[in-house]
């Protein structure tokens, strides 16, 4: 009996033990460095991996930090600057301070605004709804209104009203996957001390924006003359913001002939 | 040689290791959303299956069966199994660096992969010689990268149709699945019938 179990235990044993040491000694002779550094710099990073830094995730992030010392601490939006802080103590370099970014929507063709063009019956989503025709609104650069954003959006953080998505720039944290979906490319990340915003994206001529939308951009370039720090310029017959330079003074605001130039508060809650 | 073809379009085809004889279940559906992440897994799968089968064979033959020992197969394969795959690991690590990154989690997972455990004993037990297992264990490889390809095409598809709410996700993906492996069932019989 014992002899029996025995000549089964002792081979297993044997086998075991064999596949243990040359585990053990592969991993000793064949040990590749790890930065110690790169648990506490992984630690800091908020986990989200949601990309905005550029990399494959925290992860990635973590390890372009360590290997390379040209890589600048400021890149986790979502962080803000308590991350940039630790992540520059760890590191030994300058804090640099993180620009806070919100997204926002270059629309403002609500229901009121605009007409619908067709009835879509489709896919509940932005990129099949472009596919026919441009969407069901009759402006084709606007916003369609079928919340594709809203799907991407980690923090939940914008909605749709009015047959347009809405940014909450409370909860928006900047990571910018929303501005990655969008088929129209109508969301774009923008400082959150920033006030002004062109509510627009219409590429048309003036006329024929009016006609699709009474909110629509027109390119009067009014805006360009009353602006005293050159920072809006109308390109493709839509008006563009300069971030560097625009200060918020609000003259574009308030000469804007059909209003699509919007004073907002974009002031995030930031954020984690 | 015939032989040996007949094995590997056989292990490719017919007794498919995912839509024919159900193992590795758990990649075919977890990995399969996007092609990159399935082939990235598929080939891990064939490169382990062939290891394995060549280090398991050895030690069945030479070390379980003259000792009596064949009701230990399962644990002494998976041991030694999940010992290879963290070796293969350790040393892609240090020397094919690049590889290893493109393989990424995948190969610690398939150290617990029954679809490998499968061939090993399945060669075995269908008394195959060394050669003929491991053209077999290829085959078996080939085979589940021919699945997981197919199958993350299918499920691509999938993502843009208007699926019933109540269907939607891993019901949708199961269905999917069991239609895939049927259209498998018409090459059964093909292969013996092309070389008779």
């Amino acid at each position: 009996m014992l002899e029996a179990i025995l000549t089964a235990v002792i081979p297993v044993v044997i086998i075991g033990v064999i596949c243990a040491a040359v585990l053990v000694i592969a991993s000793k002779l064949m040990a590749v460095k790890e930065d110690e550094r790169f648990p506490a710099v992984r630690e800091c990073l908020p986990g989200a991996n949601c990309g905005a830094c550029g990399f494959a995730g925290c992860d990635g992030y973590a390890k372009a930090l360590c290997e390379n010392p040209d890589t600048p601490t400021n890149l986790c939006v979502p962080g803000a600057d308590a991350v940039s802080k630790q992540l520059s103590e760890i590191l030994g370099v300058e804090f640099a301070d993180v620009i806070e970014q919100v997204a926002v929507v270059h629309c403002y063709g609500d229901c009121e605004k605009t007409q619908d063009k067709v009835e879509y019956q489709g896919i509940e989503s932005c990129a099949a709804a472009k596919l026919m025709y441009g969407g069901k609104g009759s402006c084709i650069y606007g916003c369609l209104g079928l919340g594709d954003c809203m799907k991407v959006c980690p923090q939940e953080a914008i909605y749709i009203k009015g047959g347009i998505a809405h940014v909450n720039p409370a909860d928006c944290i900047g990571c910018g996957l929303c501005t990655k979906t969008c088929p129209n490319k109508l969301i774009t990340l923008i400082p959150d001390v920033k006030t002004t915003v062109v509510t627009c994206s219409n590429k048309d001529k003036g006329a024929v924006t009016r006609k699709v939308c009474s909110n629509g951009c027109i390119g009067c370039k009014k805006c360009e003359k009353v602006c005293q720090h050159d920072a809006i310029k109308v390109v493709d017959n839509v008006a563009v913001i300069d971030y560097d330079k625009c200060v918020g003074c609000g003259e574009c605001v308030k000469n804007c002939t059909t209003k699509c130039i919007k004073e907002l508060d974009l002031k995030g809650a930031h954020r984690f | 040689m015939t032989n040996l073809i007949i094995i590997l379009l056989s292990a490719v085809f017919i007794n498919n290791y995912v839509l024919s004889r159900f193992l590795g279940i758990c990649p075919f559906l977890g990995v399969s959303k996007k092609l990159n992440s399935a082939t990235g897994m598929s080939l891990a799968v064939i490169f382990v299956m062939l290891i394995a089968t060549a280090v398991t064979w050895p030690i069945q033959t030479y070390l379980l069966v003259p000792n009596k020992l064949e009701y230990l197969q399962t644990i002494v394969f998976i041991l030694v199994i999940a010992a290879l795959v963290q070796l293969v690991e350790i040393v892609l690590k240090r020397y094919v660096p690049s590889l290893h990154k493109s393989l990424g989690v995948y190969l610690p997972l398939i150290t617990t992969n029954c679809a490998v455990l499968g061939v090993t004993i399945l060669n075995i037990d269908e008394g195959y010689t060394f050669i003929e297992a491991m053209v077999n264990s290829l085959g078996s490889g080939l085979g589940f990268f021919l699945a997981m390809v197919m199958f993350s095409g299918v499920r691509s598809t999938m993502e843009g149709s208007d699926i019933p709410k109540s269907f939607r996700g891993l019901p949708a993906t199961l269905i999917a699945a069991s239609i895939t492996s049927l259209s498998f069932m018409g090459f059964s019989g093909i292969i013996e019938n092309l070389f008779a």
